[in-house]
């Protein structure tokens, strides 16, 4: 048995106006990887194969142990998945939705959904159609959750969810890593969630993986760099830095490969480095695409 | 033990620094002595609400700091050893003493011209401390 809940390898999938090249996505178990992307990037399309709801042209895709898309009847049992555009039955309550997903799923636990109810602030009697956007996926965010599935697949859950939500959501993801055998994979346009709570992050682009790896290292690779240059002077190129700004004799370089050395070499060239400054997930998230979008085109 | 801390979001380090940096400060401050357990990396990620990595990378530093030592399958405790809030101090004053420097550069003063100014500021601290 491996130590990855899902593992997509040289997964391609192509439609008329766009396509999945050569796809890899590996999580392990215990641990919450973190997908991001701009909108049409395929994230969705990359979930949807990962599911077993759209079939890869190429590509093998395993997800707990299960080969897809021939074994996900037997995955679907301990996968949960939600995304934004969930239908709930207009006109039943909440309390029906429960009930029937309690009657399919024999790991469904009663007392953690009671207790979803209250912390997402929803009442069982209370129609669907009568629910706000945010109450609908808070719902249906329930319905998954209490089933204590083993792998969780969330696309774009905080999409609509006010602040208070939000964090009652990301306590909860939190509170499933208290298992170590259960992961979670989460797409987001929130890069400050993935940031805050994910261990893995993958960045995808136009059909293609650009960078998966460990946040850690992957925050720690990239810099920005404030250096002022003598009167007259273009700062040099030098290797890993994918972007300079520069007015006068202040420039900011960029690194996606980050080494103590950088700083010392740009000193050694008479150029005083005033201060060396992580970033958010949110801005090496622009970085990121314009830097390979701009690759693509040259 | 619950270390209570409090992360910023706004604070421009990463999560990792900050909570090297609480764990630090209540070593120093003997809130947290010689030899007492602190959360299971599971377990603090899960109350801090942020990924296990982040903490597991604050523990792995704080190790190689030997400020706490852990031993596998019973979790991390405080490092034993006299002097771990005098090294503290030590790491600290360093930091300062860097920073003087990298000013008296700055400013042009010579080696010369800063252990003047140290000398001074020592005597100015000694007066106001007798005054009291």
């Amino acid at each position: 048995m491996t130590d990855l809940a899902v593992q997509l390898e040289g997964v391609c999938k192509t439609y008329r106006f766009f396509s999945l090249n050569d796809v890899a996505l590996r999580i392990p178990y215990g641990q919450i990887m973190g997908f991001i992307g701009p909108n049409g990037a395929g994230k969705s399309t990359t979930i949807r194969i990962l599911l077993g709801l759209v079939h890869q042209d190429r590509g093998d895709v395993r997800v707990l142990g299960r080969t897809m898309p021939a074994e996900q009847v037997a995955a679907k049992w301990d996968v949960g998945f939600a995304s934004e555009d969930m239908r709930l039955y207009e006109g039943e309550t909440l309390e029906w939705h429960l009930r029937f997903i309690r009657s399919i799923f024999p790991a469904w636990d009663q007392g953690y959904a009671a207790t979803l109810l209250k912390r997402f602030d929803l009442r069982a009697d209370h129609r669907i159609k009568g629910l706000s956007h945010g109450q609908r996926v808070k719902a249906v965010l329930l319905l998954v959750l209490a089933r204590r599935p083993r792998l969780l697949v969330l696309d774009e859950p905080t999409t609509g969810l006010d602040p208070v939500s939000r964090h009652e959501l990301l306590r909860e993801l939190a509170d499933v890593m208290h298992d170590d055998r259960r992961s979670i994979l989460f797409s987001s346009h929130n890069t400050q969630d993935i940031e805050q709570i994910c261990d893995q992050i993958t960045f995808i682009d136009r059909g293609r993986i650009i960078e998966s790896r460990d946040k850690e290292t992957f925050m720690d690779r990239w810099r920005r760099i404030r250096v002022e240059l003598p009167g007259g002077v273009q700062l040099p190129p030098l290797p890993g830095v994918i972007d300079v700004q520069q007015t006068g004799r202040l420039a900011v370089a960029t690194t996606n490969a980050y080494d103590s050395r950088l700083p010392s070499a740009y000193e050694a060239a008479g150029i005083r480095v005033h201060a060396v400054e992580s970033m958010t997930l949110e801005e090496i998230f622009m970085t990121n695409v314009q830097h390979s979008r701009e690759g693509a085109r040259a | 033990m619950d270390i209570h801390l409090v992360l910023s979001h706004s604070d421009g380090r990463p999560m990792y620094v900050q909570i090297m940096e609480h764990v630090r400060r209540r070593i120093a401050v003997g809130d947290l002595k010689p030899g007492q357990p602190l959360p299971s990396i599971r377990q603090l990620a899960v109350d801090l609400q942020i990924s296990v990595i982040t903490v597991k990378r604050a523990y792995l530093e704080l190790e190689r700091e030997g400020l706490i030592a852990t031993q596998h399958g019973k979790g991390s405790v405080v490092a034993a050893g006299r002097g771990i809030r005098t090294r503290l101090y030590e790491q600290e004053l360093s930091k300062h003493l860097e920073e003087a420097v990298r000013l008296a550069v700055l400013l042009g003063l010579g080696s010369r011209e800063l252990q003047r100014r140290l000398r001074e500021t020592a005597e100015q601290l000694a007066d106001a401390h007798k005054e009291r």
